[in-house]
């Protein structure tokens, strides 16, 4: 048992906003009183927040550990040497497992999603996460490309798209839908891509559109507890703020998540016309509450990129002419890794930056924005705290600005933008916001009954140093961290859906599974066996 | 007699996992779906089973684990390698080991694909999982590989025979080139042979890209190859619509190692200016995909990787047993599940007859003889349930079949790992 006091505690979804507050801890939770002799942590001077939520980061699966292997001249660059509690590991753009989670929980954060994960490499993605130490942790399965929902819509047998989609969240212990460039993958599978919602898909005869529009119905259908998670269509292509804006459009009415959406608002017909577009994206969302996302800022320097969308990473590689990776991922996905270095003067490069800034700051809501640099997509995660001060400091960014290239004090609104984000509004977009949209509904807050995941951060004037410093950390009430120390190496749990068993539709998928993949049936689904701790999130339809 | 199914073969990386497996009691009577190579694996799994032994006097399993926390504990420069005929979980624990005591950790790899490895470092590569292939491949290019003996069901269930989804017509609809410096077995399954000078293939994958580039060249032949028969065969690679280039240790065991590798990652590469084309190493002796696959994910590194300093270090050529062993640096070892004693080159494995090594091993091998403490283990995907990794790096369950009177290597692992976090406990 413990007892929190004295702490200025900052808790969004309970409405808290800097009052001074006791948070009382007993078997992992956040309860109502604690008898006086629970043990005591004093928190004046200190911000309490609930634990640090990522709802869109590549940490472990077949595609991070490619990455990994692809990048041994990255890994030098940062070294996590063993102590008396922790294993030894290395950085610095792709960490390795261990070091991942002990990187998170030095930032605060304590749940973390795993953002895309093809089916068939599901039990490796947990199998990596059990060896992924701290933090609650859980994954998105890809589908927006895989061929059982493309045969299936090709032959409008919708009810077999959600019934399946329903059998391979169970079989591969996923926690939401994710969808990356749909059609585009499938067409990257012939070395081609498509390049709006209604272009065809190869062989199956069905668009984008009724992709997208199909499986945010599946997942409404389902009730599942998070939105269906896009990657939408034309990655990092000049102009492509309007597929941006055509997909919202399509999916108006229901639950969606369009991640990283700072590489999907530009303008420009081409490079030398490369254009923020963020105000247009900004302006519906602002409109429209049904939609939430995620940033996706770049962070200047060396990174990994990494994603399913084949055809973009083979782009990017053609643009960088850096070292290209590609696996193709049979029925279901793809993957493709490219390094690049983001530059403060390079154009593209300091546009990219003002545009993930300008998507912060110009959606008015912050339940609907959430922290991300689509790890490490745009760069790693252990910069979130530098993001945040370039939200919270008007004139840190202003210093920033200037420096960068000077197109963007010339073309982007950046530069008259004034608003400058409050604590409330960073617990918000950074924790209580995520944990929302995600439906965790026992995290991201420090009301009674939710998981006493508690960050406990330094009240300082440079935020940067402050979000870098928690003086605590808390998993499930224990101190885990103290001081910059990991004092446990704490086994968190893996989360997932857990919809109704259907027998019956095995049967139909046996057939054509057996023909065409290349694993038994048997063999594909990921047991409960595997997990070091789990959790399921039951679904009722 | 009772049925098993869908077992998976942790012999070579086709990692087929569709074998029947029919026991009686703890004796395995039958095997159906395995190739000869996966059946007598499977078949012989009792036969030179390992003794528990230390300085070839026969003792408990016990007294072996406590004698070889004691060597490990003491040592100054260990090395633990093998870790390829074993499952990950057992892998897992023996880089948990290297951490704990600083070790320097190495794999079967560095005797056979390293220099794949550092060719995918070096330049990337485009591949994809081998149900794309049996999928979608319509030209299938071997070289310096021969899957007919070192891979035997490769051929049937993922690459030249399988009806897949766009090439209904299996082997009908695809087209089969084997390239290598003498005609193996696996030419009979293969349209077209092309045979090249040994020790030749950089030049004529290099050639091939200058011809790919619209270069001409002013020679007639290359490694014995002429400019004609390389053209066609541009030709094909550039019209197919999916091609998949496979290479094996006849690229990255002779002269030239991972510069022939990248010659042919680059080829691969450039060719997706044209149309789809990957390319794939043909591993896996066990599960060595499997250890390189944790270990990355654990350190960053696939293989020659030291902790001695306590965080990961990777160096090829410093690191790497051979020349650890060669140079008489290690001062103790530690191998697992790999008879390194057979496969070095003299000099090193000399240096292991030399110095304190202990084997972990489900059977006796050339290593088992020269160590000094044997732990016999029950066998990873015979009596010791787990995960392997296929050659294309997805994860298959691994199951146990009968039951082995010995733990598992995962077992024997964890229970050393306890004794030496104890005695270097009480050391400080
Ligand atoms: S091909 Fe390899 S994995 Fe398959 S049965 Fe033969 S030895 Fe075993
Ligand atoms: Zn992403």
């Amino acid at each position: 048992m413990l007892k929190i006091i004295n702490g200025e505690v900052y808790d969004p979804l309970n409405g808290i906003n800097g009052g001074i507050k006791e948070i009382c801890i007993r078997d992992g939770k956040i309860v109502d009183e604690v008898p006086n002799t629970a043990k005591i942590i004093d928190a004046s001077n200190l911000v309490v927040m609930p634990g640090g939520i990522d709802i869109h980061s590549h940490i472990s699966g077949l595609k991070v550990n490619a990455g990994r292997g692809l990048r041994p001249e990255d890994h030098r660059r940062m070294v996590i040497p063993k102590t008396r509690i922790t294993r030894s590991g290395t950085g610095y753009t792709i960490p390795s497992t261990f070091a991942t989670g002990y990187l998170y929980t030095k930032l605060g954060y304590t749940t973390v999603m795993e953002a895309a994960v093809p089916p068939i490499g599901a039990r490796h993605t947990h199998e990596e996460l059990n060896d992924t130490p701290m933090i609650d942790k859980g994954c998105y399965i890809v589908l927006g490309n895989n061929e059982f929902i493309l045969r299936y819509l090709q032959k409008g047998e919708y009810e077999k798209a959600r019934d399946y989609t329903a059998w391979l969240l169970n079989a591969t212990k996923g926690y939401a839908i994710k969808i990356v460039n749909p059609g585009g993958v499938e067409n990257w599978k012939y070395g081609q891509d498509v390049s709006g919602l209604d272009d065809k898909v190869n062989h199956f005869d069905v668009t984008p559109r009724q992709i997208l529009t199909a499986l945010a119905q599946i997942n409404q259908d389902l009730h599942l507890p998070h939105g269906v998670h896009i990657h939408c269509n034309n990655l990092g292509v000049p102009g492509n703020y309007r597929t941006t804006l055509e997909t919202l459009h399509a999916l108006e009415g229901k639950r969606v998540h369009l991640t990283h959406v700072q590489f999907h608002s530009y303008g420009g017909e081409n490079w030398s016309g490369f254009a923020s577009k963020a105000p247009e994206i900004a302006e519906y969302l602002n409109q429209h509450p049904h939609a939430t996302i995620d940033v996706g800022q770049i962070i200047f320097g060396d990174t990994t990129t990494m994603t399913a969308d084949g055809p973009w990473q083979y782009r990017l590689h053609k643009i960088s002419e850096k070292k290209w990776y590609n696996s193709d991922v049979e029925l279901e996905s793809g993957c493709g890794i490219v390094p690049y270095v983001y530059k403060e003067k390079n154009f593209v490069n300091a546009i990219q930056w003002a545009i993930g800034l300008e998507l912060f700051l110009l959606i008015k809501n912050p339940w609907q924005v959430f922290m991300s640099t689509d790890h490490p997509n745009g760069g790693p995660f252990i910069f979130y705290p530098y993001i945040i001060r370039l939200l919270m400091d008007k004139n840190f960014r202003d210093e920033m600005t200037k420096r960068v290239h000077k197109r963007v004090l010339k073309d982007t609104v950046l530069p008259h933008i004034t608003r400058e984000y409050s604590l409330y509004e960073i617990a918000i977009i950074t924790r209580a916001g995520p944990a929302k949209a995600l439906g965790l509904t026992h995290k991201g807050h420090l009301g009674v009954g939710a998981d006493a995941d508690i960050v406990l951060y330094p009240k300082l004037e440079n935020k940067e140093e402050m979000f870098e410093r928690p003086v605590y950390v808390l998993k499930e009430g224990e101190v885990i961290l103290q001081e910059g120390q990991i004092l446990k190496d704490w086994t968190g749990k893996t989360i997932f859906v857990e919809l109704p068993e259907n027998k019956a539709f095995q049967n139909e998928i046996r057939d054509d599974f057996e023909k065409y993949y290349t694993v038994e049936f048997s063999n594909y689904p990921t047991g409960l066996e595997t997990f070091a701790r789990y959790e399921s999130v039951k679904v009722s339809i | 007699m009772e049925k098993i199914s869908d077992v998976t073969c942790l012999f070579c990386g086709v990692t087929c996992d569709d074998l029947e497996v029919f026991v009686e009691g703890d004796t395995i009577k039958e095997v159906k779906n395995a190739c000869i190579l996966g059946k007598a694996t499977f078949m012989n799994h009792k036969a030179d089973v390992a003794i528990p032994r230390i300085k070839g006097k026969e003792t408990s399993i016990e007294a072996c684990i406590e004698a070889s926390a004691e060597i490990l504990s003491q040592s100054h420069f260990p090395l633990i390698y093998g870790l390829a005929s074993t499952e990950c979980n057992a892998q897992r624990k023996a880089i948990e080991l290297a951490d704990l005591i600083g070790a320097s950790i190495d794999t079967t790899s560095s005797v056979c694909h390293s220099p794949s490895l550092q060719a995918i470092q070096t330049v990337g590569d485009s591949t994809c999982t081998l149900g794309e292939i049996k999928n979608r491949a319509d030209l299938l290019v071997f070289w310096g590989c021969n899957p007919a003996e070192a891979h035997p069901r490769h051929f049937t269930r993922y690459s030249v025979t399988p009806k897949g989804y766009f090439v209904p017509r299996g082997k009908k609809d695809r087209q089969v080139i084997l390239v290598d410096v003498r005609k193996t077995p696996s030419a009979k399954a293969a349209d077209q042979f092309i045979q090249i000078r040994p020790g030749s293939d950089y030049e004529v994958l290099t050639a091939m890209r200058a011809l790919l580039k619209g270069e001409e060249l002013e020679v007639e032949e290359v490694g014995g190859v002429p400019i004609s028969t390389l053209k066609s065969l541009l030709e094909k690679l550039k019209t197919c619509k999916f091609g998949s280039i496979h290479w094996g240790m006849g690229l990255t065991m002779s002269r030239g190692k991972h510069m022939n590798v990248m010659a042919l990652l680059l080829l691969a590469r450039d060719l997706n200016r044209f149309t789809k084309v990957v390319a794939s190493p043909m591993r896996g002796h066990g599960n060595v995909v499997g250890i390189a696959t944790v270990l990355t994910w654990q350190t960053g590194y696939p293989f020659a990787v030291n902790l001695s300093r306590g965080f990961p270090q990777y160096n090829p050529g410093e690191f790497s047993s051979v020349d650890l062993l060669a140079r008489r640096e290690a001062d103790a070892a530690l191998i697992i599940a790999a008879d390194a004693f057979a496969n070095f080159p003299r000099a090193a494995a000399e240096h292991l007859s030399r110095i304190p090594t202990i084997a972990i091993d489900a059977k006796e091998s050339m290593t088992t003889k020269i160590a000094t403490v044997v732990i016999p283990t029950a066998q990873a995907g015979i009596s010791a349930p787990g995960l392997a990794y296929r050659m294309d790096h997805i994860p298959i369950p691994v199951k146990k079949v009968v039951d082995s009177p010995y733990p598992s290597d995962q077992e024997v692992l964890k229970r050393i790992i306890e004794k030496v976090r104890s005695k270097l406990q009480n050391r400080v």
